[in-house]
């Protein structure tokens, strides 16, 4: 107890740069945490929106369906595979869907679209699709319009009411044609989704591609992204061949790798930062061991022990870190809670980048407690590792040269 | 009996160009209750002989035996214990713990004793208080003067109750009214705790007090008078 109460007045001896270095690890904590939320609440963002629009958490598939994604690959949706897919442990939402390429024309343009054939009641529960119309209806069971996504409308110059052509392969070679009016247009988040959407009835959409009660998967959403481990667990005990299991960063290993490969960018960024907060501290250590020879000198010499003088000057060490990890903590909490509930809105040309970058032209920001603790271990570890500095010194202390000092 | 016994002591400092040799193959004794000053002028080895003696600065040949142990066969660890329980240092610049306060730099060798609080307690009331400066117990070095701090570093010496007491020219910086107060109470405590003072001094105040004035030249002992 007096070690730590002589550490603690010892840190405030030389109160302005003590409290240079504290803010020094504070303002890097603070940057640190707030790149982090940024990142890890971008990269949530991107996940949910490519899990709610498109693959879910987990696909229940044709084995045969991923290597080769035709229509004729696809599963008979039945009962007893609904059930025993929805009763699983953490499985909130189970719609199926029956997706494949079409060509989408109008009297001037045409473009490749992927054509999803959807449940419009399941997928209004599991999603809200509604909430992203941005003109017209959404779809009720069978109806025969479609749902356009609003940057596939843009390139097609439609609106509501007017008319899509779609060409495609049906079932077994079949040739799939059909016109469909424009019901809807939604204004999907993710840019990349946007441009080439189209969403149909799935009954309308089977008796398009000549699929009549197949589907191409089930979209199994959870409760929560943490779910995916333990709900692949227990589905993958449930389902036997021909069926298969793939789950989201299987069916997007380059969305993952994309987010891999800005995580490994952000970590020399933040190494950076942790060097300049790790040379702050051992400025100042290395300062104050400078200063203390004599006093560290005549303490060994009244009978301190040398690993207790260590252990004094480590606590000081660590008192530093401690006090700006821990400010820098309490600050980041009001900082990172307003921009969660505020994402930052981007305009001009950062926002036009974005969107051609297929991602959305907004800064989300995430909460999740590892984007805090993450950056206050990281420091205090930094801390820790240049506290053993001071404790390496006083063993090599020479006495008569420290009292001479 | 003596106390502390110097035996054949040496110590030679390697200079890139010479050998300097501060002290040279010395012998002393030093009995209990002594009052003893080891004068001489600078570069005599005074401090250098100080240290050796206080287990600061390991000699190189000879031997420093106090109550019969040869302190520098002793482990570095035991080493620093020793100087603990059997040793108090007087240094000339004061050397208080800046951020304790009078009586919690009294109070530091204690607690590393590991002494109960109420002991500690007591002893550091005590302390200040036969040092002259009680009043000044939540006083931080800063707010001392020099002779009060010279005096709280007499008591902090004393706290541990060490066999003897190395002073390092403890003189040096305080004005002539200080220094005699201090002299007064160090001869004082030389008979009231029965402890052994040795210093190296200049001071010719110093050497007016001591019972045993011990004359350093080039790391010989010169003279050796007992008064």
């Amino acid at each position: 107890m007096e070690n730590l109460k002589i550490a603690w007045r010892n840190l405030w001896r030389n109160r302005k740069r003590t409290l240079i270095t504290v803010a020094s690890v504070f303002f890097g904590v603070i940057v640190s945490t707030f790149m982090s939320s940024m990142q890890e609440g971008s990269y949530s963002t991107m996940v949910d929106n490519v899990v709610k629009f498109y693959s879910g958490y987990i696909q229940v598939q044709n084995e045969d369906y991923w290597d080769h994604k035709t229509i004729n690959n696809t599963i008979k949706l039945t009962d007893e595979l609904l059930k025993k897919v929805s009763s699983s442990d953490r499985v909130s939402y189970v719609v199926p869907r029956l997706e494949s390429f079409a060509l989408a024309s109008t009297n001037d343009q045409s473009r490749g679209t992927i054509l999803i054939g959807i449940d419009p009641a399941k997928e209004e529960q599991m999603m809200g699709i509604g909430k992203w119309l941005s003109s017209g209806k959404i779809l009720l069971p069978g109806d025969d319009g479609i749902l356009l996504a609003a940057g596939l409308a843009d390139y097609l110059k439609l609106g509501l009411n007017d008319t899509l052509v779609l060409l495609g392969q049906g079932y077994h070679g079949l040739s799939a044609a059909g016109k469909y009016p424009v019901k809807g247009i939604i204004d999907l988040p993710s840019p990349d989704l946007n441009r080439q959407l189209v969403y149909m009835d799935l009954e309308n959409c089977q008796e398009f591609f000549s699929a009549e009660g197949l589907v191409s998967s089930l979209i199994v959403m959870l409760d929560s992204p943490y779910d995916l481990p333990h709900a692949r667990r227990v589905l993958n005990k449930k389902i036997k061949s021909p069926y298969t299991l793939m789950t989201w960063d299987e069916m997007q290993p380059e969305f993952v790798q994309m987010i891999e490969a800005d995580r490994a960018g952000a970590v020399v960024m933040k190494g950076i930062l942790y060097l300049v907060i790790g040379f702050g501290i051992l400025g100042t250590i290395s300062m104050m061991l400078a200063e203390r020879r004599r006093e560290m000198g005549v303490l060994v010499a009244i009978g301190l022990q040398r690993a207790k003088l260590g252990l004094i000057l480590f606590y000081e060490t660590v008192f530093i870190g401690l006090t700006g990890v821990l400010s820098g903590f309490m600050g980041s909490i009001p900082l990172i809670s307003y921009f969660y509930n505020n994402p930052v809105k981007l305009t001009g040309d950062a926002a036009e980048t974005m969107i051609e970058m297929g991602l959305e032209p907004n800064m989300y920001f995430s909460w999740i407690p590892s984007v805090f603790y993450n950056q206050v271990i990281t420091v205090f570890i930094i801390t820790f590792l240049i506290g053993i500095i001071p404790v390496a010194n006083s063993f090599r202390l020479t006495l008569a040269k420290a009292l001479r000092a | 009996m003596s106390i502390i016994k110097i035996s054949n002591l040496t110590k030679v400092y390697d200079g890139s160009a010479n050998e300097i040799v501060a002290v040279n193959n010395l012998n002393l004794e030093f009995e209990k209750g002594e009052f003893a000053a080891i004068v001489g002028p600078s570069g005599s080895g005074k401090t250098t002989l100080l240290n050796m003696i206080g287990g600061l600065d390991r000699p190189t040949s000879g031997e420093v035996n106090i109550d019969g142990q040869d302190i520098w066969r002793l482990s570095s660890r035991k080493l620093t214990d020793f100087r603990l329980k059997n040793i108090g240092f007087v240094f000339q610049s004061y050397n208080l713990i800046p951020v304790l306060t009078a009586g919690e730099n009294t109070e530091f060798i204690m607690q590393l004793q590991g002494k109960p609080r109420n002991e500690r307690s007591r002893r550091i009331k005590e302390l200040l208080e036969a040092v002259g400066i009680a009043d000044r117990e939540k006083s931080r070095p800063n707010k001392l003067s020099g002779g009060q701090q010279q005096r709280v570093a007499v008591a902090r010496a004393l706290a541990s109750k060490p066999t003897f007491i190395l002073a390092d020219e403890p003189t040096a910086n305080l004005d002539s009214k200080s220094t005699e107060t201090l002299l007064e109470i160090m001869e004082l405590l030389n008979k009231t705790e029965d402890v052994t003072f040795i210093f190296s001094t200049h001071d010719a105040r110093v050497v007016k007090k001591a019972r045993r004035v011990i004359t350093l030249v080039d790391g010989k002992v010169e003279s050796d008078v007992s008064k």
